[in-house]
């Protein structure tokens, strides 16, 4: 025997070849992985685990509160609200790291000659934006209900809290929805991840200010719709319509309208993400 | 073809055709005009100018683009209504940068292996493996923007290759690559044709560069088809001896008249006709003692190939 390696030439695969679903499956794996930056650099997850520690971080801080003072300082809804600058800053480095790195690097050829499709693969990057998201609310989320359920006295608490619990991670399933169709659509369009990440933060920001002059200069009415301009503030009165009253004006007697409004943007941004990806070059 | 691996032998279907294939863009722009074309499994050339309509016809066979009119099939399959599984046994190696540069190639080619259809073990192996075949080893496991021109197109050759196609579709594999790339790229490319058996459409706009390794030679201009035909008929019909003198050229013209050859600037383009012809030359210079500065069988160029003479 030779210690020489041989090459043992050229191997024709005859294993199983699994198509289409697993191909968006395994861009769907891939692309959550991206988000949180696992199999990346240490740097590429510098920013995700910050924002995830930072919301943590509030969990604990509430459900510690709760468990040594039994004061509830904010329910499984309102976490979600107070955690929307963390939300947006998610958004703005995520959605740009999973679309417009694509868009620049010319690998949309590559996904492109596969048994993928081109909505497949938007369908499959807004999943992924859409689950990074669900999961950095739902995770302390989890938190706040197993300390909660801890210091239940009785079964029936411990179920009161789960129904609470379940509402909550239903609603940030829409709050992620809802930013993370806005902030792919935006990213999309952009190639540079600095400008797409500024972008989704100023779409954000700059629905802001139109919210606050309707609620100063509108009339009644007026002031009760005003949430609707804004992604924030639409959630607030979704959260209002749902889950009853809320630390805003909104939505008032127009619950309904908020909750079409927010379907109708949803869908509006993620038509617009598949007729971009129709067309896109490359 | 490829008689050792029967496997890939695909019936009696061609491995591409087209029927009067055509596509206009905007209305206007002609890339495609009534191209009809068939070829067998091999290594064929697709060679024409930039902008005659290569890169069009490779996205139609890919099913990415929709032709104006007349068909296609690839594999015995059509791309327009079959185009998953066209691209599930076809490898491509687009001509512009595509890689991100912040993946480690390893990583990078497992994970199109997978949107390939390869399962996961099976995904990471066959990258390795592909990597392997392309020559990159332990740099494999670096990150892709630290690689050279010639590691990246490795990296894109190897990601054609890694789900094992029936069909690899290159498009302009050497460009970027400084000579001693361009070979090693062209013996590679030669080496999976021949020894993989895998077929494999090149374009390339240097006819001189493919000619060497393919088998078939398709060669278009403005969209339509100016030659198909095996290498041998081609080169046969083509055949010229370029022969330079540092002087006295017009005393060699006369002495190889019978040989009607034609001037060409500072040189004489003799047709060849054989072994001969060369035996016949050197005579000749030698006999006037004439400054030989260069005698070669001329490398074809696509300008050749696309003179009226040639096409007809």
């Amino acid at each position: 025997m030779t210690s020489v390696i041989h090459d043992i030439g050229y191997q024709r695969y005859q294993g199983a070849r699994l198509g289409r679903g697993f191909a968006v499956r395994s861009l769907y794996l891939h692309s959550l992985r991206t988000a949180y930056g696992l199999g990346r650099s240490a740097k590429a997850k510098i920013f995700s685990w910050l924002v995830a520690g930072l919301v943590l971080t509030v969990a604990a801080v509430v459900a510690g509160v709760r468990a040594i003072t039994g004061e509830v300082l904010m329910d499984y809804p309102e976490f979600a609200d107070g955690a929307v600058v963390l939300v947006v800053l998610f958004v703005a480095v995520v959605a740009p790291e999973l679309v417009s790195r694509d868009l620049r690097s010319g690998v949309l050829a590559l996904y492109f000659s596969r048994p993928l499709r081109r909505t497949d693969y938007a369908w499959a990057k807004l999943a992924a934006l859409v689950s990074a998201l669900w999961l950095l609310l739902a995770a302390p989320m989890l938190v706040m209900f197993v300390a909660g359920a801890f210091s239940m006295d009785s079964w029936s608490g411990v179920w009161r809290e789960a129904g609470d619990f379940a509402g909550g991670l239903g609603y940030a399933a829409l709050y992620a929805v809802v930013f993370g169709s806005i902030a792919l659509a935006i990213a999309s369009l952009i190639g540079r991840r600095a400008v797409a990440a500024g972008a989704v933060v100023a779409a954000f920001l700059v629905t802001t200010p139109v919210v606050g002059l309707l609620e100063v200069v509108g009339g009644e009415n007026a002031q009760y719709l005003a949430g609707l301009f804004s992604p924030a503030t639409l959630m607030l009165g979704v959260h209002g319509w749902l889950f009853g009253e809320v630390d805003a004006l909104y939505p008032g007697p127009f619950g309904l309208w908020y909750g079409v409004v927010t379907v109708a943007v949803v869908a509006a941004f993620t038509g617009a993400l598949l007729m971009r990806y129709r067309r896109v070059q490359r | 073809m490829s008689t050792e691996h029967p496997a890939r032998t695909v019936g009696r279907v061609n491995l591409i055709a087209t029927e009067e294939l055509t596509k206009v863009y905007g209305g206007r722009v002609r890339a495609l005009d009534r191209l009809t074309v068939s070829v067998e499994p091999g290594i064929i050339g697709l060679v024409g100018a930039n902008g005659a309509g290569k890169s069009t016809l490779i996205k139609i066979l890919l099913g990415l683009l929709p032709p104006t009119r007349g068909s296609a099939r690839v594999l015995g399959l059509d791309p327009l209504t079959q185009g998953d599984q066209v691209r599930a046994r076809v490898g491509y190696m687009p001509e512009h940068d595509c890689l991100p540069p912040d993946l480690i190639a390893a990583e990078l080619v497992t994970h199109l292996a997978r949107i390939s259809g390869l399962p996961p073990t099976a995904a990471r192996e066959r990258a390795s493996e592909a990597l392997r075949h392309v020559g990159l080893y332990e740099e494999r496991y670096r990150q892709v923007g630290g690689y050279s021109t010639g590691m990246k197109q490795r990296v894109k050759l190897a990601q054609a290759l890694v789900h094992d196609p029936d069909l690899l579709l290159l498009d302009e594999p050497t460009n970027g690559l400084d000579p001693a790339g361009r070979e090693a790229m062209l013996e590679l490319i030669s080496r999976i044709g021949k020894e993989f058996g895998i077929s494999i459409v090149v374009c390339s706009h240097l006819l001189g560069e493919v000619e060497r390794i393919c088998d078939t030679l398709v060669a278009i201009d403005g969209g339509k088809l100016l030659r198909a035909d095996r290498i041998e008929s081609m080169t046969t019909a083509t055949g010229v001896l370029v022969v330079e003198v540092d002087e006295g050229i017009e005393e060699l013209a006369e002495a190889l008249a019978a040989l009607e050859p034609q001037r060409d600037g500072p040189a004489l383009l003799v047709p060849l006709a054989g072994e001969e012809t060369y035996d016949q030359v050197l005579r000749a210079v030698a006999e006037r003692e004439l400054p030989l500065h260069r005698l070669d069988q001329r490398h074809h160029r696509v300008a050749e190939l696309f003179s009226p003479e040639v096409a007809a």
